[in-house]
């Protein structure tokens, strides 16, 4: 890796001021200090946050919403009662990050600010890959791991923060902070899709870090389901997160949002509209399913990924119902 | 930059660069090579020890992280007098849980670092693979750890 600056931060505001251009914000270390071994991010500065103290701790209850600081562990969002009582989807997602020695590690903010695993990115050759002759590495290349939709554009990697999935079903905000002061935004907001390798996947501003997310207060219910190729120690392949509230038996609210098909996370209105009125059934739960793959566009090798989506969002809703038909 | 660390019971003052991984510390400038480098990318397990008592990847920590520390290696296990260890050995051998012996320390400190939350409870054996999921062995010999991790834990919940 190239020589750098190292500064350790104590404080939200020594970090902030710390984080110059060509800085890079340091906690857990897993997705960092590959990209810098690996020359994918070469930072001039680190900016080191894991002793900022007022930046780990999970507060609030199920009833009035709750707040996770962006330091706080992967682990110990899992030892956390309320997450896995009310927001079984964030909980039933953290539990399938990576592995054990990773979730010790990584942090909440982390995760969302992960960069993308697609190997041409990883690779130096940059989120919208081409070769010297311009063409589009992952559209003629090796794409069966790429995204199904937004595939006319030219950021074809998938999004890769399981746990930004969850949190836009739950309606999360972020709060942002950096030189200007604190914002909160809706935690979709916190992404972009560049149009070239000089373009950022974050929308965040120069110098701003993650302070906390804030979930609502739990109405309904909530699930996730992942495909995966293997069971552990890896990303999912396709995956939906649920969130529901209900009139009487039907749904009068629902989010839908699915990980592993796009550079951002996923919102499927059409999904949403679909289940919206109905009751869910496994016949209802399939005709979900089935809406959210209209306009799917997958490249020469993901078409599988079409499948997936139809049955990661139909095991998710049937989830949140407490019918796992599958498992039967 | 100077650290100061505790390792296997031992104050320790350091000069290193910042960003120097854990793993070379301990092997490399302490001597102690129990953990291994395997992947050097998180995936393998092979490189475990303890950090304040939590199991993590030390090719994945840099110096920086594990300033004020208490850290806690195999080696730092096997002259400590320990029951849960000496127990946990036993059940390894008995199932021939070690093969070639690369990914076996950083699944003993796995192991160890889970004990007292183990104890408590008697894992499934889905568990236990769940526990394992941040290791690799490349013999391929899974089913004799999970067995001996299994004989283990029996062990420990008997009175």
């Amino acid at each position: 890796m190239k020589a750098f600056e190292y500064v350790g931060a104590t404080s939200v505001d020594q970090a902030v001021k710390a984080l110059t251009p060509g800085s890079a914000p340091l906690a857990g270390g897993t997705d960092l200090i590959n990209r810098m071994k690996d020359y994918v991010t070469s930072p001039e500065r680190v900016v080191y946050l894991n002793d900022v103290k007022e930046l780990a701790g999970i507060s609030g209850d199920a009833a009035s919403g709750v707040t996770i600081l962006a330091g706080t562990r992967l682990a110990e969002i899992l030892a956390s009662e309320v997450v896995k009582s009310a927001y079984p989807a964030l909980w039933q997602t953290t539990s399938e990050v990576a592995t054990p020695q990773i979730r010790n590690m990584a942090s909440l903010g982390g995760n969302l600010f992960q960069h993308p695993r697609c190997w041409y990115y990883r690779s130096g050759f940059g989120l919208v890959p081409k070769t010297t002759d311009g063409k589009h590495m992952l559209r003629e290349g090796d794409n069966r791991y790429a995204a199904i939709f937004m595939t006319d554009g030219d950021a074809l990697y998938v999004h890769p923060s399981s746990l930004a999935v969850p949190l836009i079903a739950l309606g999360a905000k972020a709060t942002l902070v950096g030189p200007e002061g604190e914002r909160t935004v809706e935690v979709e907001e916190l992404y972009k899709v560049p149009t070239s390798n000089s373009e950022s996947p974050f929308a965040t501003k120069p110098g701003e870090i993650l302070k906390s997310v804030t979930i609502p207060a739990s109405k309904g219910k909530n699930a996730s389901y992942e495909a995966r190729h293997k069971q552990a120690h890896d990303w999912p392949l396709v995956m939906a997160s649920v969130n529901l509230t209900f009139s009487g038996e039907t749904v009068s609210d629902a989010r839908v949002v699915v990980y592993g098909v796009a550079p951002v996370p996923w919102r499927s209105k059409a999904a949403e509209e679909a289940i919206k009125d109905k009751v869910i059934t496994v016949e209802s739960a399939r005709s979900a399913g089935e809406a959210a793959a209209a306009g799917a566009k997958p490249l020469s090798m993901n078409g599988f990924k079409v499948s997936m989506l139809k049955t990661v969002i139909t095991r998710a809703l049937c989830t949140s119902a407490g019918n796992k038909y599958w498992e039967a | 930059m100077k650290i100061q660390m505790n390792v296997n019971g031992q104050e320790r003052i350091l000069d290193v660069p910042p960003l120097r991984r854990l793993i070379d510390i301990l092997r490399e400038d302490m001597g102690l090579v129990a953990a291994k480098i395997g992947c050097g990318e998180g995936e393998c397990g092979a490189c475990n020890v303890l950090v304040d008592g939590e199991a993590v990847s030390a090719c994945l920590i840099p110096a920086v992280q594990i300033d004020g520390c208490r850290i806690v290696t195999l080696e730092g296990l096997a002259t400590s007098n320990d029951d849960a260890l000496a127990a946990l050995h036993g059940a390894f051998l008995e199932h021939d849980a070690s093969q070639c012996g690369a990914c076996i320390p950083g699944i003993v400190m796995t192991c160890r670092g889970m004990f007292d939350d183990l104890r408590n409870r008697r894992p499934s054996e889905a568990e236990v693979r769940g526990l394992l999921a941040g290791h690799l062995c490349r013999c391929t010999g899974y089913e004799a750890i999970v067995r001996g991790i299994l004989k283990w834990l029996e062990m420990k919940s008997e009175p």
